[in-house]
């Protein structure tokens, strides 16, 4: 049953990502394009050397960008079958494209939306190369603690559940929720390496780009991986309660 | 198959958790393994020499909201 979940969910993330590599073609790569030539004016005007570039900038932005697009969404697709094998029957009587759809919800909340209002995504020439590994960790470190919030969270509004009811429940778990990631933002060290210059519209757009790609991702996750389960996990469930009842 | 119905009476049933686990510890570690690459190998840490990786997924990079350089 796991292996028929993740090989649909591998294949639902392949197409999302195809979708998403779109998207980042139309709307993120304009935005790549005019940060790499602010950084080659900046580098310039600084009397340095044009860095050699190993790869053409015509491969980053086609065959590179696609590949590395679709391996994240096939990646994403496997992971998120894995949680919703052990989040289904889990979350009260939510059906496979409910419990899918609540998921990708939380899901892009937790792992995405929530770190970004931290560590937003930035375009190249924003970023000292010499704090990477210090920038790499705390991103990481914020995505441990959100998704650790996010489970915290879930389990709390089960709980409260039956006393609460759904809404209030959810409710409560939401504010929970808040409140650790605010506590959460102030103290971790804040990041800010945008260079003097560079255009405020870029970055915005670059960061807007960068969170639709990331949309388009888990929107179709979610819905397109509910859909092509609802059959098998249907299947499944009907001969697990014909042996219950039986 | 023919008498699958989509409106069930019956209730969701959970997955077992031992029939999850080695998939999830195992499929997982792998699918992760996917996502360094694509996100964090010849940044902060790296396996292989050089910086062919990070060049290549470099937009992709960028774009999904890794830190880069």
């Amino acid at each position: 049953m796991v292996g028929k979940l993740l090989l649909r969910g591998m294949l639902v993330g392949l197409v999302a990502g195809i979708l998403a590599f779109a998207f980042a073609r139309v709307y993120g790569e304009p935005q790549v394009d005019k940060a790499i030539a602010f950084e080659e004016q900046q580098a310039q005007a600084a009397g340095e050397a044009p860095e050699p570039e190993m790869v053409s900038r015509a491969t980053q932005a086609g065959i590179g960008l696609a590949t590395g697009v679709l391996v994240y969404g096939a990646a994403l697709g496997g992971l998120f079958s894995l949680v919703f094998a052990y989040a289904y029957g889990r979350l009260g009587s939510l059906g496979p494209r409910g419990t899918s759809a609540l998921l990708a919800l939380l899901g892009f909340l937790a792992v995405i939306v929530v770190p970004s209002l931290k560590y937003p995504a930035n375009p190249p020439a924003v970023g000292n190369p010499e704090t990477i590994a210090y920038r790499t960790e705390l991103f990481f470190i914020m995505i441990v603690i959100s998704i650790a919030a996010m489970v915290a969270a879930v389990g709390l509004a089960q709980r409260l559940w039956s006393r609460l009811g759904a809404w209030n429940a959810s409710i409560v778990a939401g504010l929970a929720f808040i409140v650790v990631f605010a506590l959460v933002k102030a103290a971790l060290p804040d990041i800010n390496e945008v260079p003097e210059n560079f255009s405020a519209t870029v970055l915005w757009q670059f960061r807007v780009a960068s969170l639709g790609i990331q949309l388009v991702l888990w929107t179709v996750v979610g819905l397109g991986f509910g859909a092509v389960v609802e059959r098998v996990v249907a299947v499944r469930d009907q001969r697990g309660s014909a042996r219950r009842y039986a | 198959m023919s008498d699958t119905t989509f409106a069930p009476t019956y209730g969701p049933v959970a997955i077992p958790v031992r029939e999850l686990l080695p998939w999830a510890i195992f499929a997982g570690l792998m699918l992760m393994l996917m996502i360094y690459f694509v996100g964090a190998e010849e940044g902060a840490t790296s396996l292989i020499r050089g910086t062919m990786v990070h060049e290549f997924v470099h937009d992709g990079r960028h774009l999904l909201g890794f830190p880069c350089h």
